[in-house]
């Protein structure tokens, strides 16, 4: 039995001026043929009537062509309909492509394809899947870098400088009796351990970067209740999200709102309002859970009421990182001379959401501190917590071996090959024969 | 059983894998014929005179343990005993000996003489008999038909051999002795995938005309350390090697006849070993070097032959003895034999199962250099295994295999009959992924209980690895249950961290600045153990973190190895594998889940794929049956 041939609406579902139905499998070309009643070359863009093959009744026009795999996306015969996008036009397309023999694809069948024939590494298959997902501008080119294969190159320049790291250590084993062989295996391994290990650390910070772009920056409000924090989030989100009202302590749980700022995805968190005491359990457990969730996120954002005298008791502002902003809020009302404690050390705002006042110079703030959190996306990064954890192995592995290197080179061999494993996890490969190839392209091995 | 084989078991060739083979199989109690073209040449050194090394030495150990021959030679033949990386960790620690290449072929041929079971044959063996798809014996020269349930072929460099020296070509197996082409003609017309591969030996000296007076010498260790675990110690006469170096002038001279090299006129098509390159290669490839190292290695005690260690070569005689003259200490040395390059058929060794029989014809192993492997340990290692799995095939038993966490005998098959080869596979330690547990050291703990399991050798070897397996077993027993407070170490001297928790004496000996020897002034009982014993201890106190990880991996590639494929496995019947991967295992055909995820190109998803068909189909049988 062959492959089976699949079929989707790679188009999205809905009215929409084209519908485009991608086909995969052995009977592409002849489903394109069933369909058109012509054969047509591979790679030529022909408009076409396309009937029903069962009922040979028409369905509609549009533009078809088809690639003869392995050039293909997912490596094998793939052909493409464009049609109307009406529902009916739809409707009847899939019919008669279940009709004709081929199968609805499963989601992420067409990637799962192209990585099962090697047309994409797992790298490349995550990055497809991101990049599908994607919500802003910075996720988009994030992703689409990383499908471009950036992230696979790096892995493999990686997997290059590893075995630069284990050729002199396997060699010296291998080969104790060869002069070409390096002696001072302190000398010449050692220094290409430690630099890579700097580079693993780079990517690794560079890495918390990427995945903010992957997954959101995390803002947390955090202040006492009813300082204003629901009310700049729905000023913010430009709409209604939580519930706001003057009893302190209507916010118990975490509400999330999901922000585009500048391209960047940003997660803000309403926390349960901080007070010294409560006398309900619920209150206090949202309490605990938003200091919880403010000390794990990428920044705070701590609200004060400004129109009430020495409102802050708790001591909040120890929470708060050098990053982190105060904002003193309700400025239309503001009366307060002493908000209970001093902010000076902080990058601080005074806004009323109701008047608008002040917004503006804290949304700059907050879009260049944001942007500062995800740096630069031109480069290759670790964007999964996958290939952040691979990478920390690595050079855990890789610190290890630097204590082995002289009185024990196989256990420092051992842990490089083990850091090697770990980054080969990115992309899924590693091979002895490679490491001997380094080995006898080195040194000149043979007495 | 049919009665009318002559033999249980035939095996061809008297190298070094041929007289494993024939060996094993005896000792299984297969009545076994040994072929081999000339008698007097049963284990015959053809290179270089040495057994052991990296990697090497590992594989002679494990032959040892399952009561192979080689170890036991060697210990009886060894001139020069060398412990290799003696500095580094045990794992990767080589035993090496240079032989006395006489000494061991009379060694060698006197313990195949004294073989129960075994018959030797003066045979050039033409062809094989083939019927009704298996090989049930062989047909000699002669013509003489003589038929056996299992054969062995073993020929080394023998199929359609062909030696090159310049423009000079040679048909020869060996210098001085006729090629197999009879055998060849056979194996091409069952049509097995076959190559041609090229190895290389230098010229021989005669050692009465080297200066050895103005040359470095580099000395046996003080205290040989047996291949064999059956001896304690080496009685033979150790000597030295001389140490010289090629000068500008002898790479002036290759350089200015390179063309006239075998390999660089393009006479020869088959690839060389990157490992064991000429001194062509050497030159050539690594320009920027000013001298390569040479190894003047004497063939024997009383023999006046010296193996110059580094220079083998395919030049024409006149550039030879021109470039040796430019060598330090060479300058007046008379050459007995050239150097030479040989080029030989070989069988792509996917063709073979892990057992080493021929996939599509049942009955014949191949073994040693047929199937692209090079060195004499390689190939001792294949034999024993192809004649231990010949015999067994015969009494009905199951096939005796090792997987890659069990010994460098399962990577080295594992790798060949997975991978394939593209240039003479010798060993290496970093082959072997679990390094640490394979030691040489360990061979016996790993392997002779599997021998004891098979009855392939005597009572004398089962009895000492009791003794000795009983004293580990007690030893560890005391090493890890006696403890001592850190309080009361830093009275005998012992600085460790003062935590107050109590250490055993395995911990103690993990501390880098501890040994045995040491720590005996504080457990005198430490000194009563045997060394060997002791070392066990260190070796176990040295690797212990990293041997519970190793462990853990064991286990999980344990788990893949047991997922069989039942050899009628049909491909056809896996959806979803590319046409690419899908042509891969049908040429390769794994035995296991683990062995298909070896082969390049396989990739997880298809692994799991090939499971997901698996387990279907057997749930179909099973249903079929009740």
């Amino acid at each position: 039995m062959e492959n089976d041939t699949i079929f989707a609406l790679s188009s999205g579902a809905g009215k929409a001026g084209v519908a485009v139905f991608r086909i995969s499998g052995p009977g592409a070309s002849g489903t394109l043929e069933l369909f058109s009643g012509k054969k047509l070359p591979a790679r030529e863009v022909s408009f076409s009537r396309l009937t029903d093959p069962k009922s040979t009744k028409l369905i509609d026009s549009g533009i078809v062509f088809w690639f003869a795999g392995p050039a293909s996306f997912t490596g094998e015969d793939m052909a493409e309909m464009q049609v109307h996008g009406s529902r009916a036009v739809i409707d009847e397309m899939m019919r008669a492509l279940s009709g004709s023999g081929l199968r609805p694809a499963e989601p992420g069948e067409f990637t799962m394809r192209a990585f099962r024939n090697g047309k994409i590494d797992l790298a490349q298959s995550e990055a497809l899947a991101d990049l599908i997902d994607a919500e802003t501008i910075h996720q988009k080119q994030q992703a689409l870098q990383q499908v471009d294969g950036r992230l696979s190159a790096l892995a493999m320049n990686w997997y290059q400088q590893l075995l630069g790291c284990l050729a002199p250590l396997e060699a010296g084993i291998d080969f104790p009796d060869e002069e070409d062989v390096p002696v001072d295996i302190e000398n010449t391994a050692v220094p290409v351990i430690r630099k890579f290990i700097q580079e693993l650390s780079f990517y690794l910070e560079e890495g918390k970067k990427a995945r903010r772009v992957r997954e959101g920056v995390s803002v947390v409000l955090i202040g006492a209740p009813n300082a204003g924090k629901s009310s700049l989030l729905n000023y913010l989100a430009g709409s209604e999200v939580a519930i706001v009202s003057d009893i302190p302590g209507t916010t118990r749980d975490l509400i999330e709102v999901r922000l585009d700022i500048k391209g960047v995805p940003v997660s803000m968190v309403d926390t349960a309002g901080l007070r010294s005491q409560s006398a309900d359990r619920i209150e206090e457990e949202g309490m605990r859970r938003a200091r919880q969730r403010a000390a794990n996120a990428d920044l705070r954002i701590c609200l004060i009421d400004g129109s009430v005298e020495n409102q802050l008791r708790l001591s909040i502002l120890r929470d708060l990182g050098p990053g982190d902003v105060v904002l003193i809020t309700k400025a239309d009302l503001a009366s307060a001379s002493d908000i209970g404690c001093n902010i000076e050390h902080h990058k601080h705002f005074a806004i009323s959401t109701k008047t608008g006042d002040g917004v503006k110079p804290f949304i700059l703030h907050l879009e260049a501190v944001i942007a500062e959190l995800c740096g630069s996306i031109e480069e290759p990064r670790l964007t999964r917590a996958r290939h952040i954890h691979a990478v920390q192995e690595a050079r855990q592995s890789l610190q290890r071996s630097l204590n082995y290197v002289v009185e024990q080179p196989e256990l420092a061999a051992e842990d490089v090959r083990l850091a090697m494993r770990h980054l080969g996890s990115i992309t899924g490969m590693v091979d002895v024969e490679d490491v001997l190839g380094e080995i006898f392209s080195s040194f000149c091995i043979g007495k | 059983m049919v009665t009318s084989f002559d033999y249980d078991v035939i095996v061809i060739g008297g190298g070094h894998a041929g007289c494993e083979a024939a060996s094993a199989s005896a000792r299984l109690g297969a009545r076994t014929l040994l072929a081999t073209h000339k008698l007097e040449t049963i284990g015959e050194m053809s290179c270089n005179p040495a057994i052991g090394g990296l990697g090497k030495g590992h594989l002679v150990r494990e032959i040892d343990a399952l009561g192979g021959l080689m170890g036991e030679i060697i210990d009886q033949s060894g001139i020069q005993f060398r412990m290799l990386n003696k500095s580094k960790g045990p794992a990767v620690r080589g035993p090496r000996a240079q032989a006395d290449r006489a000494l061991y072929r009379k060694h060698m041929q006197e313990a195949l003489a004294g073989q129960e079971n075994l018959v030797i044959r003066a045979y050039a063996i033409e062809d094989l008999i083939v019927e009704k798809g298996r090989c049930t014996g062989v047909v000699t020269e002669g013509g003489e038909h003589i038929r056996a349930a299992s054969v062995v072929l073993t020929t080394g460099t023998f199929l359609k051999g062909m030696i090159h020296i310049g423009e000079k070509r040679i048909p020869a197996g060996r210098v001085d002795e006729k090629p197999a082409i009879g055998l060849s003609d056979r194996l091409y017309g069952l049509n097995l995938k076959m190559g041609r591969l090229k190895t290389g030996t230098p010229a021989r000296l005669d050692g009465r005309t080297i200066d050895w007076q103005s040359l470095e010498m580099q000395p046996a260790d003080e205290r040989p350390v047996p291949f064999s675990f059956l001896n304690s110690k080496i009685t033979v006469q150790q000597i030295s090697c001389g140490i010289t170096h090629t000068t500008q002038k002898t790479h002036d001279i290759i350089a200015e006849n390179i063309k006239k090299s075998a390999v660089y006129s393009g006479n020869i098509a088959g690839r060389g070993p990157r490992y064991c390159p000429s001194i062509e290669d050497k030159i050539m490839r690594f320009a920027e070097r000013q001298s390569h190292q040479i190894f003047l290695e004497p063939e024997g005690l009383t023999d006046d032959l010296v193996y110059p260690n580094g220079i083998s070569t395919s030049l024409p005689e006149d550039v030879q003895a021109a470039f040796l003259e430019s060598i330090p200490g060479l300058e007046r040395a008379r050459i007995v034999r050239h150097g030479y390059a040989i080029e030989y058929d070989y069988v792509d060794p996917r063709e073979l199962t892990l057992a080493l029989q021929v996939k599509s014809l049942p009955g014949l192993y191949l073994a040693g250099q047929i199937n692209g492997t090079t060195g004499y340990e390689e190939a001792g290692a294949q034999g024993l295994m192809a004649g231990l799995n010949a015999a067994l095939c015969v009494s009905g038993d199951d096939l005796f295999t090792l997987d890659r966490s069990e010994a460098y005998i399962g990577v080295m098959i594992d790798d060949l009959v997975t991978k394939g080869v593209t240039e003479p596979y010798r060993m290496f330690t970093s082959r072997a992924e679990y390094r640490l547990s394979l030691r040489s050291d360990n061979a016996d703990q790993r392997l002779t209980p599997l021998g004891i399991r098979l009855g392939c050798f005597d009572g004398k070897r089962e009895e000492m690895f009791h003794v000795k397996q009983n004293q580990l077993i007690e030893a560890r027993a005391w090493a890890s249950g006696t403890l001592m407070t850190p309080n009361e170490a830093a009275k005998h001297g012992i600085k460790v961290n003062q935590d107050g928790r109590k250490r055993s004496v395995l911990e103690y000996l993990a501390y880098p600045d501890l040994d045995a020897e040491k720590l005996t002034a504080v457990w005198p009982e430490l000194g009563s153990w045997p060394p060997d014993i002791v070392e066990q201890l260190e070796i176990d106190a040295t690797y212990a973190g990293y041997m519970d990880r190793q462990k853990a991996d064991i286990v999980a590639f344990r788990k893949d190895e047991k997922l069989k494929i039942p050899s009628d496995f049909s491909y056809e019947m896996v959806t979803g594998l590319s046409n690419e991967v899908r042509q891969k295992l049908v040429a390769a055909r794994p035995q296991t889940i683990g062995q298909a995820g070896r082969i390049e190109g396989v990739t997880p998803a298809a692994l799991a794929l090939l499971l997901a068909t698996m387990k279907k189909s057997s749930i179909g049988k099973r249903h079929n049956h009740g």
